[in-house]
């Protein structure tokens, strides 16, 4: 995992000027939920399944049971993803898919680092 | 630490806005090529299979049966390209991944050992051991090519080696029912499955 955290202090030491002002207050406004990694990754791996277990999300992502089921958690609780739990003979099975609030929250995401791009690039010709 | 200074920032926010893009799209073509195979494609090619098994029992030369085959080979193949295209075309998703990539290059060396053998054996004149052959082949290829894919392809792979193993043990004349149940029925059988398991 890459330390996320970062990005706070790389920002806070850039200078006001116009357009660079802006990006930043984009970013300042991103969508923290979305933003860190794992989290990114569930949505961007139901966003092309209909529906996923855990187990797939868990060899997909390359992750811990303990880390998945935190963000998952935490994604679930803002309403981007939905989970059905149901057994599977004696096995718990959890089956996640993606929310139209999840969909929003990853295309806006998209285009958020979209217009960064672009907006540095206008700056840095 | 000089790259908290001045105009080196921004170049830096870029990086990381573009290393965020591609991190969501390596993702989704892990996702997608995780349950990427289709399973209503698997079907067709299953069914194609078993006309082209009755096609071939109807033969009565060897080469106008393996013949049979090799055309049944060419047409699983566009059946199975054409569903991967509308999936990753109904999906968004480029189909020429990374994924797919290191798929054909798993995938394609033991097939291209099983028609460098199916020549030699048929040269010869040990046919018989053909649809053993193949099927072992066939098996070990998806076995290969699906290592990072959801476990029910190496779970068919594997049923398709049993099946070849099973073939070049039984007398010949099992040839042709283990090819139809192996190209045929394994594959509808795990296309139902994955259709039904991991949507489509």
């Amino acid at each position: 995992m890459l330390p996320q955290k970062k990005n706070k202090r790389h920002l806070a030491a850039v200078p006001d000027s116009g357009p660079i002002q802006q990006t930043l207050q984009q970013t300042m406004d991103l969508d923290r939920l979305i933003h860190e990694r794992l989290r990114l990754g569930i949505v961007s791996a139901l966003a092309v399944n209909k529906s996923l277990s855990f187990n797939d999300l868990k060899m997909i992502l390359n992750t811990s049971d303990g880390n998945l089921s935190v963000h998952a958690r935490k994604l679930e609780n803002a309403e981007y993803i939905q989970c059905k739990k149901s057994f599977e003979g004696r096995m718990p099975h959890t089956e996640y898919s993606i929310t139209d609030t999840g969909r929003q929250a990853l295309e806006h995401y998209l285009h958020h680092m979209e217009s960064l791009i672009e907006t540095t690039r206008q700056v840095h010709p | 630490m000089t790259r908290f200074q001045d105009s080196e920032t921004p170049v830096f926010l870029q990086d990381r806005a573009i290393e965020n893009l591609q991190y969501i799209r390596q993702t989704m073509e892990r996702a997608t090529a995780y349950t990427g195979i289709s399973g209503r494609g698997l079907v067709l090619v299953g069914c194609s299979a078993l006309i082209s098994a009755w096609a071939a029992q109807q033969q009565v030369e060897v080469a106008h049966w393996i013949f049979v085959w090799l055309a049944e080979a060419v047409v699983s193949v566009v059946i199975a390209a054409g569903m991967m295209a509308r999936k990753s075309k109904r999906l968004q998703i480029p189909m020429w991944s990374e994924t797919a990539r290191r798929f054909l290059l798993s995938f394609t060396p033991p097939m291209l050992a099983g028609g460098l053998l199916t020549s030699v054996i048929y040269q010869q004149g040990l046919s018989y051991l053909i649809p053993g052959l193949w099927m072992l082949l066939y098996g070990t290829a998806v076995i290969a090519g699906g290592t990072y894919s959801v476990k029910i392809v190496p779970v068919m792979g594997t049923c398709f080696m049993l099946l070849g193993t099973l073939a070049l043990f039984l007398s010949p004349q099992w040839g042709h029912v283990l090819l139809g149940m192996g190209f045929g029925g394994l594959h509808i059988i795990f296309g139902l499955l994955i259709a039904r398991q991991h949507g489509g």
